[in-house]
């Protein structure tokens, strides 16, 4: 049981953490396609229709990544968490299947339209292409995430004799507390990592001196969305998503910031520790006093309750896991605040084109807000457990009776071999589009 | 609500099955027919701007049967882990062998995704076939050994075969002889189907050679289903009751083999889509005439320990499902329009669409 519920989890943790990576530049990315185009029309400077096709190539490889190892996704429900989907599938199921139908549709059928439709349509239509495109993954990012909230806030359910769960209202979905918090503070994680991957591409040009008006053109835009988007991402809405947390989940909560003991007077916020599981415990700690009770309660002296206060049958099941993910994320948030406002400093003096060290930076910190991205998802999944739907169903409870640990080991390898290579392939064709640079693209 | 519901996810899979068996079919045309370039180009530009959103309609199939019918998601897509995730990566094949190719101008790359995308869609389309064998042979719910369920009844592990091959045998295999010659006439048929497609929508120089494989191949199709109406019996030995029943559908059937029999003037016709419309028919006929064969069950047990799966036992709850219908309603208006606008604009030949050279 153990051994099989270890590679179920595995396999799960392997093929989303892989599929992420895709959907957030996918998202993020559509809404800076759709501005490049619209600046295109409003102003008919034919710079940014070119810089619009040039991502328009990263995007659509990037987006048939995001959809080969989506669909995985969709079908390992059912394969390796058959307990779990006998019992919530009307429920999860219904978030699920709204999903393929309003936003996998639209996408698809518009991308095919969008890629290979700027003649046939003409440029108004080839904008609402765009617009639609842009539209599809957001709603996906919203269902999917509507589905999520529900495994950490189950609401607007009912339990029957038998175990199975049945959804009782259906507006409940959308109304939990949960999802609007969650939803856009994802969203900005992806704009947060397009406007990296905008950025740190214009800084390659500029430092290396070639395609230099589409450099400057990419540094500005991304510095402009990543400044934006990484304020956001923090205050409202991490705020708000952590205000959740310990309402709803005191027991991740208190594994998220590290805190043990219930101090009396206000919680200490951690900003540096390391979680110690046998004396139950953080060492060689550097905290700041009440910060934590302020910002969560918005009060210095609140009581925020310390993990031992919780049943050990309670405690997320890798503290250290989720605190470091946490501490990852919130960490790198605070230093993408900081770069972007030093960016758009030079900016407006004039002096971002030509300040190297910034450059350096921003194409530098390309993979940070993938790992950023990452780990908040590991500290919200990591929070969950051991609930599968938090406070109903255990992870052990959710997983397929019939399928042997064997055979999900082996299929565990075979994804891990497939997806390496797609990797590869990924890397290896967006830098071929990359080098090439947006001066030769030529889109039909 | 339950009936409701099945006729929306048989409907959704009979629609995949169509639009993304035209995909598979052009793959294999392109392992065995396409030699020049421009062929391939041809072919590789008929379906370039189609295959993801036709890919969509698996997705929506699966997220509705995920909904409706969470039972039948579970106890399935968990009895039949293996074939199911194989699928999956040939998905996956399928997909970067189509959309990378075109990235990098050399012969070896490219040759190397072509065979990836022609032997996916091969084996997709073999693999389809064995799973509607396998829905219709039916599998030892339960795992029942002796008279008693030995797992949570009704979930089940089907191994990719057993030693005899056959669908009688007390441990079945996901391939046997029955569900692999179920195989062998998916391919063929969905081959023809996707010749007839290639025929439609492009001006290639194999168009010619396409109508003569379709109309020599229709001889070995309409053998095959003959014969596979003469062992079902091993199987089912009743498979018409229910048509005895419900009368109307033989409607199903009837639809299967105009299908057939329109396909032999292949090589007369004067407008390119009637062959696609033709094979088309005798898809959709050979899917509805199979589901209904055995409704309302879903999956049949071989044993009298564990009853079958059916639409009724496999449901979610009532309320869930009327609320569905609301947004299922407004969801596929919207697909529909989304559908014409991406036919209507990519209408005609296309062989000039560019797919692939970007
Ligand atoms: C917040 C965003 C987000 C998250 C958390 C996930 N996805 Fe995703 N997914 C997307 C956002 C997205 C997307 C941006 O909408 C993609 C990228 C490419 C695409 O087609 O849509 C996508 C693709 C995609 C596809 C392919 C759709 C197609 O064929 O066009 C499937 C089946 C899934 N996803 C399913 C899932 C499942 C079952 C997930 C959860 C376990 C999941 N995704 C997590
Ligand atoms: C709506 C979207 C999602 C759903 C419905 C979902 C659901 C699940 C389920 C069923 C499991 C298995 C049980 C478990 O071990 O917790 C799981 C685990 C996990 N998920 Fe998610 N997940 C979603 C999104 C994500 C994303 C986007 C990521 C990361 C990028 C992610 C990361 C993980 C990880 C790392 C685990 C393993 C946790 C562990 O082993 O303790 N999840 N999730
Ligand atoms: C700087 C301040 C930040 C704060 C206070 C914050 C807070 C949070 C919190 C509390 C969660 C929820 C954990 C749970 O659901 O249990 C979360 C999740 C997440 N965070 Fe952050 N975060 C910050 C920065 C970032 C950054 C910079 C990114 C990415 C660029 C990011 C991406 C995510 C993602 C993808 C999730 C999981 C999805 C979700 O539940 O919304 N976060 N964050």
């Amino acid at each position: 049981m153990e051994e099989m519920i270890f590679y179920d989890r595995m396999q799960f943790a392997f093929t989303i953490t892989f599929h992420y990576i895709f959907p957030q530049l996918t998202m993020g990315l559509s809404l800076m396609i759709v501005y490049f185009k619209w600046k295109f029309l409003r102003t008919k400077v034919a710079k940014y229709n070119e810089a619009a096709k040039f991502w328009m190539k990263i995007f659509a490889l990037n987006f048939a990544m995001g959809v080969v190892t989506g669909i995985p996704m969709e079908f390992q429900f059912g394969t390796n968490w058959a307990k779990f989907s006998e019992l919530t599938g009307g429920i999860i199921g219904q978030t699920l299947a709204m999903e393929g139908m309003f936003s996998f549709f639209l996408e698809s059928s518009f991308l095919g339209l969008f890629l290979f439709g700027e003649k046939l349509l003409g440029q108004r239509l080839h904008f609402l292409t765009g617009f639609l495109v842009f539209l599809g993954s957001w709603a996906s990012g919203f269902l999917i995430i509507a589905t999520h909230s529900w495994m950490q806030h189950p609401v607007g359910y009912e339990i029957l004799e038998n175990g199975r769960y049945v959804l009782t209202n259906f507006s409940a979905l959308f109304s939990n507390p949960w999802l609007m918090p969650a939803f856009l503070h994802n969203q900005m994680g992806s704009v947060i990592t397009s406007s990296f991957v905008v950025a740190g591409i214009g800084a390659f040009y500029l430092l290396s001196n070639k395609h230099s008006e589409f450099g400057k053109l990419f540094v500005k835009t991304g510095v402009i969305f990543g400044l934006v988007s990484s304020i956001l991402v923090a205050f409202p809405t991490g705020d708000w998503t952590a205000k959740n947390v310990a309402k709803y989940q005191p027991a991740a909560f208190a594994g998220m910031e590290g805190i043990f003991e219930t101090e009396e007077g206000g919680a200490e916020i951690i900003l540096i520790g390391q979680p110690d599981m046998e004396n139950k415990r953080l060492d060689n700690k550097i905290a700041v006093p009440n910060v934590l009770s302020f910002l969560t309660y918005q009060n210095w002296d609140t009581q925020v309750k310390g993990l031992n206060e919780f049943d050990e049958s309670v405690h997320p099941t890798n503290v250290p896991g989720l605190y470091y993910a946490y501490h990852i994320m919130v960490g790198l948030g605070t230093i993408f605040i900081g770069l972007m406002v030093l960016a758009t400093i030079q900016l407006f003096r004039k002096k971002l084109y030509t300040t190297k060290w910034i450059l350096w930076s921003l194409l530098f910190m390309i993979p940070f807000p993938y790992i950023a991205n990452t780990t908040g998802w590991y500290t919200a999944e990591l929070g969950r457990q051991p609930w599968l739907v938090y406070d109903l169903l255990r992870t052990v409870d959710g997983i397929s009776p019939t399928v042997s640990s064997g055979n999900t080991l082996f299929t565990l390898l075979g994804f891990i071999g497939l997806y390496f290579l797609l990797g590869l392939l990924f890397l290896l064709l967006a830098g071929k589009i990359i080098n090439k640079g947006p001066e030769q693209i030529k889109l039909n | 609500m339950e009936i409701f519901w099945y006729i929306v996810l048989m409907t959704i899979l009979t629609i995949y099955i169509i639009l993304d068996g035209y995909d598979f079919g052009a793959g294999i045309v392109h392992l065995f027919f396409a030699k020049k370039e421009k062929d391939k180009k041809a072919i590789t530009s008929a379906i370039g701007p189609f295959w993801d959103a036709n890919e969509v309609w698996l997705v929506a199939g699966g997220g509705i049967l995920f909904f409706a019918f969470p039972t039948l998601y579970a106890v399935a897509f968990s009895g039949f882990y293996l074939p199911l995730i194989m699928i999956l990566w040939l998905l996956i094949f399928r997909a970067i062998g189509l959309e990378l190719r075109g990235q990098i101008k050399n012969s070896m790359w490219e040759t190397i995704w072509d065979k990836a995308f022609g032997i996916s869609s091969l084996l997709l389309a073999l693999f389809f076939g064995v799973a509607l064998g396998n829905v219709v042979r039916g599998v030892n719910l339960g795992m029942v050994t002796e008279g008693a369920a030995t797992t949570e009844a009704p979930y089940f592990f089907l191994p990719l075969w057993n030693s005899t091959f056959s669908p009688t045998a007390e441990h079945l295999g996901v391939i046997d002889w029955f569900t692999l010659f179920l195989g062998v006439v998916s391919v063929i048929a969905l081959l023809m189907h996707g010749a007839n497609w290639i025929i439609f929508k492009t001006n290639s120089e194999l168009n010619p050679k396409l109508r003569k494989v379709v109309f020599n191949l229709n001889f070995v199709l309409l053998a095959l289903v003959i014969i596979s109406l003469s062992v079902w019996h091993i199987i089912e030995p009743n498979p018409f009751h229910n048509f005895m029943a419900h009368p109307w559908m033989w409607i199903f059937p009837v639809i299967s083999f105009i299908g057939i029999f329109g396909m032999f003037k292949v090589k007369t016709f004067k407008k390119d889509g009637l062959g696609f419309l033709f094979s088309s028919l005798f898809l959709f006929g050979g899917l509805t005439s199979t589901v209904a064969s055995i409704f309302p069950k879903v999956l049949p047990s071989t044993n009298d320990v564990v009853p079958s799966l059916t639409i009724y036992n496999t449901a979610a709850g009532e309320y869930g499902l009327s609320v569905g219908v609301y947004w299922f309603v407004i969801a596929i208006v919207l697909v529909t329009i989304y559908m014409f606008v991406q036919y209507r604009v990519f209408k005609g030949k296309m062989d000039d669409v560019g797919y692939g050279d970007h």
